[in-house]
């Protein structure tokens, strides 16, 4: 079975809200997926159906093979989940709130425990209290639990909020490892960041699943144009000239000069021609690569 | 009087800080540090929970109190003349607190009177601050009914409603969507070109430290480099590959094996390798062939513009070899 998640016109309203709204994706094994979406656009409402901890309106879907409607607890059985919020004890060592959590999964053998702490690269701080441990290193325990009793699936909401890059990429090479040897991941996010990360990214809004697509395909398919960044001063001033031209397809402030989304067949050379002519004689323009972010304010039609 | 569009003319500093340190105990939270902003600036603090951000932030305000090292806003010192200092700076905490059963203008005119804003002045000065934050229409909203990107324009309307010349936040986008994200950073760089603000803003994010006009990286209580961030990309110019092709852990294997490889990071559906520059056609040569021998398939493999991501852990590998070098 390579395809681990079916789902097809889900929906879930909540008396007049409709927090999920018809939609529908597949993702196969040893996928990584990035779920983007502000606040309340449906990401954990999703997700928590897909968990069965609750049932759709309308629609249906398919976790490992498992109908979330009649077989939730299969699918919960198979499946990693490892929340932003994570709750460790404090003062419990590495170990022991490994074996707590274990004994919640049913899983028992010593072994197992200290094979997961191993390969998420904690065996040295077993005995370590949690209250003495690094954000990154707690996230790794966190991670831990999420995968002591070898799940599948894994859900990840925003599993490296908080640390440096070093700790962050330290813990998606873990990621990288688990989802090599056939597990399924599912991250959801706010920061392009960690979005980068994933194979295929998915954007939510008001309930709706916008796009879900390779980062690069999404560049190409979203943007419908080519990105640029744009120097000119004032840069208040040039902003609002360039925001009454017909040319480009967004224009926003970023730092110390403007990114500018220009359709394919305009020329930066028209632009920079148009503000030169209106006195802006430094200008110039330099294309560069387009970000998830262009791609994200595209969608959310910014 | 700050000149900003002549580069003639030094700008001014608002924000000096001289080897500020703080300890905590036997930790040193802050550690030597030196910074300066200039008026019109938006200067990032970037670095991990526990690096020592807010600890320098709350040393800058006044909040804390310093073992060393001496801080000036505005040229005056902070802790000689705190009043006077703490009168420049305007200061958005990680967890700000607005009375969420008060109105949003309520809300406003308690930080206005509480900052000493005359009588007279704070109706129209508040009225410009929401309206410059979108937040014009909504004054009569109980402050606990805002969404989370409109209590943090509330925040920031709290931290502004003085007109200061300096601002401080802490993370202040944590939490908040893309979109919030990208609004909230419209009016920060606004302040900056408009009012020539000092801006000084922590944060933990590498696509939140590219806005900056100059990032401090911070680690351990210290600041271990700072540039603008196109200098900092520059740094590592011609020295990132991307390759795609499949499969990606055997091409990354291949990767490391190759001699002129410092790193290669996966992300998704590409690798980014880091390699001793002037070494490009060689690598590239050399990977291609052995790909095909070990069974895989390189489909694409070109120069990519470093990401401040790269260039932060490529300063931190080269002084962690630096360090094992001089033991």
């Amino acid at each position: 079975m390579d395809e681990v998640i079916r789902v097809e016109g889900l929906t879930k309203r909540f008396g007049d809200f409709t927090a999920v709204d018809q939609v529908s994706f597949t993702v196969q094994r040893g996928e990584v997926i990035g779920y983007l979406g502000p606040n309340g656009s449906g990401k954990t409402t999703t997700i928590r159906m897909l968990l069965g901890l609750l049932l759709p309106s309308e629609g249906k879907a398919w976790v490992l093979g498992y109908d979330i409607w009649r077989q939730s607890e299969a699918i919960r059985r198979q499946c990693g989940y490892m929340s932003q919020k994570f709750s460790l004890y404090h003062d419990l060592t590495v170990e022991e709130n490994l074996r707590f959590y274990g004994g919640v999964y049913g899983v028992g053998e010593e072994i197992q425990i200290q094979a997961t702490l191993e390969r998420v690269g904690l065996a040295a701080q077993r005995q370590t209290m949690v209250s003495a441990l690094a954000t990154g290193w707690k996230q790794r325990l966190a991670l831990a639990i999420a995968i002591v009793h070898r799940p599948q699936l894994l859900f990840l909401d925003e599993p490296t909020s908080g640390v440096d890059p070093t700790a962050r990429r330290a813990f998606w090479d873990l990621i990288y490892e688990l989802v090599h040897e056939g597990v399924t991941a599912l991250v959801t996010t706010h920061y392009m960041d960690e979005a980068e990360y994933c194979g295929k990214v998915g954007v939510m809004r008001d309930g709706k699943l916008l796009a879900l697509d390779t980062p690069e395909q999404l560049k190409k398919q979203v943007l419908r144009g080519l990105a640029y960044d744009l120097f000119a001063t004032p840069l208040i001033e040039a902003l609002s000239f360039l925001e009454a031209s017909p040319l480009p397809l967004r224009v926003g402030l970023s730092g110390d000069h403007l990114r500018v989304i220009l359709p394919k067949e305009v020329e930066p050379s028209c632009l920079l021609a148009e503000l030169q002519q209106a006195g802006y004689g430094e200008a110039r323009i330099e294309p560069v690569e387009a970000s998830l972010e262009d791609v994200f304010l595209a969608l959310s039609g910014k | 009087m700050c000149i900003l569009e002549s580069n003639l003319r030094p700008s001014t500093v608002l924000i000096q800080a001289i080897e500020i340190t703080k300890r905590f105990g036997e930790l040193c939270a802050v550690d030597q540090v030196s910074l300066t902003v200039n008026c019109g600036e938006i200067v990032g603090l970037v670095g991990a929970d526990g690096a020592g951000k807010t600890t320098t932030l709350r040393l800058i305000c006044g909040a804390l109190k310093l073992d060393a090292g001496q801080i000036r806003i505005g040229g005056y010192d902070i802790q000689q003349q705190t009043e006077e200092a703490r009168a420049q700076i305007g200061y958005l905490p990680q967890r700000f607190s607005l009375y969420e059963e008060l109105t949003v203008m309520e809300n406003i005119r308690f930080f206005a009177e509480a900052r000493g804003v005359q009588r007279e002045e704070w109706l129209p000065r508040c009225l410009d601050i929401l309206k410059f934050v979108g937040l014009a229409a909504f004054t009569e909203r109980l402050a606990g009914k805002l969404s989370g990107g409109m209590k943090q324009k509330l925040g920031l309307a709290a931290a502004l409603v003085h007109s200061p010349k300096v601002l401080l936040l802490d993370e202040p986008t944590t939490g908040v969507d893309p979109v919030t994200r990208q609004d909230f950073w419209q009016l920060i760089i606004r302040l900056a070109a408009q009012e020539q603000t000092a801006i000084l803003v922590s944060t933990p994010y590498m696509d939140e430290a590219s806005r900056c006009h100059r990032i401090h990286f911070m680690r351990e209580g210290k600041i271990f480099i700072e540039g603008t961030p196109a200098n900092l990309k520059a740094s590592l110019s011609g020295s990132i590959l991307e390759v795609r092709g499949e499969p990606l852990p055997l091409l990354r294997q291949l990767a490391l094996e190759e001699p002129g490889v410092l790193n290669a990071q996966r992300f998704g559906d590409r690798l980014h390798l880091r390699v001793i520059a002037g070494k490009s056609t060689e690598i590239s040569a050399a990977l291609q062939k052995r790909a095909k021998q070990a069974g895989g398939k390189i489909t694409a493999l070109h120069w990519v513009e470093a990401q401040l991501e790269d260039v932060f852990i490529a300063l931190l590998e080269d002084e962690r070899r630096g360090r094992s070098h001089s033991r």
